[in-house]
């Protein structure tokens, strides 16, 4: 237990902690408007698509998540408006996005010039090198993202659910959806550093779907996946500094661990119940 | 009577398949209109166009309130998402989410709104329970809250019979005949049989729309028009309401 304590002292703990906190509430928040609105595969898409955004700001010495957060939200919007276009096999397209971002980003990190970067670290994430810079943009991402939802939440939810009555209403659902997915897109680029590429979809779902397991309100299940979302990067930084692992693979298989634990208890919780009404 | 919408010799293709040809059909004030027609014969696509959904190639829509922001739309609930995370009571009041301000909060007003109605239609109770929780019928009944929460002039039913139990059907008919003393309907439904019995005019959907001026009509005058309903010459029920012509 002093172990732990111990681990409040250094700074790239803090850091790591108060990035854990941060990317739990923008996960939270916009990865239960991706699970409500089965948008997962989407998500998956831009992830990938915005290595290339990685490779090429690498190519031109610019920053690498300024790069992919404008390859991610480009791609984003690009696939919003090819799933309106019913001609389009619109899961054909994103797969392709998918595969055409990761080789741009290899190619272009293998073009440039003098020492490669750690691929790893961007595939897998590594949560201890975050820096005050990624600790400003998702602080400052988490306070976009909490204004709109608290001014939005309802109107952000209508739309999800039923898009072409909105549309009938008059509502700007077009736009709305074009902010969201651009929104998405952020969250995912500036999430990357922890999680890496790789595995931050899972940062998108598994609390969420944790969640939802023990509540239908959407509301609700924001607060639970950010809860479950922080409770499991906490479990998995201890279990990154404990075995020298990589921390976005061992927060994710905290999640995992979680997931399975919930399962049991809603299951026990369901058994209970019918056991009572008997 | 006034007229509250018109559609004058409206075409609409999906691609390069025509779907509806010339169709022209006004709507007026309490009117009760049942629309008829073959699977694929262009009901739906017509709905969509009276609500604003879809755009026709060609011809006109003039609307009494100037755009469709008061008409009221149930669609085929076998689009619906049913694991979405949402309750009844939020379904209801999404129904007004073009009646309030961009930023604004639901105020007490559009809650007691949405509550009156819900208990008039006799799923108060439900408000708080998840849609997935719910059965066909009392899903059918949730969205036609959310379509006439808003009070509309024009309230469209795309076929609100399906997967619904018979008990459901009776009752909806009966919730229909008195929103129809408020507002005029147009309902879809392949229950040829039933909607005969309420509606006051029908339309056949076949590519071509034929407007008949009251709620008899005939198996000649069906085939006339193009428009072969099964129902119409085999079941029990449709048979009785053929007697009646004259």
């Amino acid at each position: 237990m002093n172990a732990i304590f111990e681990l409040f002292q250094y700074k790239f703990f803090l850091n790591a902690m108060g990035a854990a906190l941060l990317a739990s509430i923008s996960c939270g928040i916009i990865g239960s408007y991706i699970v409500a609105r089965r948008i997962v595969f989407i998500s998956g898409g831009i992830t990938h698509a915005s290595f290339g955004g990685i490779g090429i700001a690498w190519f031109l010495g610019l920053n690498p998540i300024l790069g992919a957060a404008v390859f991610g939200v480009f791609s984003a919007l690009g696939i919003e408006w090819i799933s309106k276009k019913t001609e389009v096999r619109e899961d054909s397209v994103i797969g392709i996005l998918w595969a055409f971002g990761m080789a741009v980003g290899i190619i272009f990190i293998y073009l440039t010039p003098g020492y490669a970067p750690n691929l790893m670290s961007f595939l897998f994430g590594n949560i201890l090198t975050v820096g005050s810079l990624d600790l400003y943009l998702l602080t400052g991402l988490c306070a976009i993202i909490i204004l709109v939802f608290s001014l939005l939440m309802r109107l952000i939810l209508f739309v999800a659910f039923d898009e072409e009555y909105a549309k009938t209403q008059k509502v700007p659902m077009q736009f709305l959806n074009y902010f969201m997915i651009s929104l998405v897109a952020l969250t995912i680029v500036l999430n990357i550093r922890m999680v890496g590429i790789i595995l931050v979809i899972s940062f998108l779902t598994i609390p969420q779907t944790i969640a939802n397991m023990f509540t239908q309100d959407f509301k609700k299940m924001i607060f639970g996946a950010i809860g479950f979302g922080f409770l499991g990067s906490f479990m998995g930084l201890l279990i990154s500094y404990r075995i020298n692992a990589p921390s976005g693979a061992t927060i994710i298989f905290s999640f995992v661990i979680l997931f399975v634990l919930a399962k049991i208890i809603q299951m026990s919780i369901l058994a209970v119940k019918r056991s009572t009404r008997i | 009577m006034n007229t509250l919408l018109e559609l004058k010799s409206v075409n609409y293709a999906y691609d390069h398949k025509i779907v509806l040809r010339d169709v022209n059909l006004k709507i007026r004030e309490n009117d009760f209109l049942g629309i008829i027609g073959p699977n694929g014969g262009g009901k739906t696509t017509l709905l969509k166009i009276v609500v604003g959904l879809l755009k026709p190639m060609s011809g006109e829509i003039i609307a009494r309130d100037g755009d469709n922001s008061r008409i009221g739309y149930l669609p085929q609930i076998n689009q619906i998402d049913k694991k979405f995370p949402i309750s009844v009571l939020d379904v209801v009041l999404s129904g007004l989410m073009s009646h309030k301000k961009l930023f604004g909060r639901y105020t007490l007003q559009n809650r007691e709104k949405a509550e009156a109605l819900m208990s008039r239609i006799g799923i108060e109770h439900l408000k708080n329970k998840n849609i997935g929780e719910l059965s066909g019928g009392q899903l059918q009944r949730v969205f036609l809250c959310r379509a006439i929460v808003t009070d509309p002039h024009l309230l469209i039913l795309d076929e609100p019979d399906t997967y619904v139990d018979q008990n459901f059907e009776g009752e909806l008919y009966e919730i229909l005949d008195q929103l129809n003393k408020q507002m005029a309907i147009i309902i879809v439904s392949h229950d040829v049989g039933t909607i005969f019995s309420h509606v006051k005019t029908i339309a056949c959907v076949n590519k071509t729309l034929c407007y008949h001026d009251s709620n008899i009509i005939s198996s000649e005058q069906l085939k006339a028009y193009n428009c072969p309903i099964d129902l119409i010459t085999h079941g029990e029920v449709p048979h009785r309401v053929l007697k009646h012509h004259h």
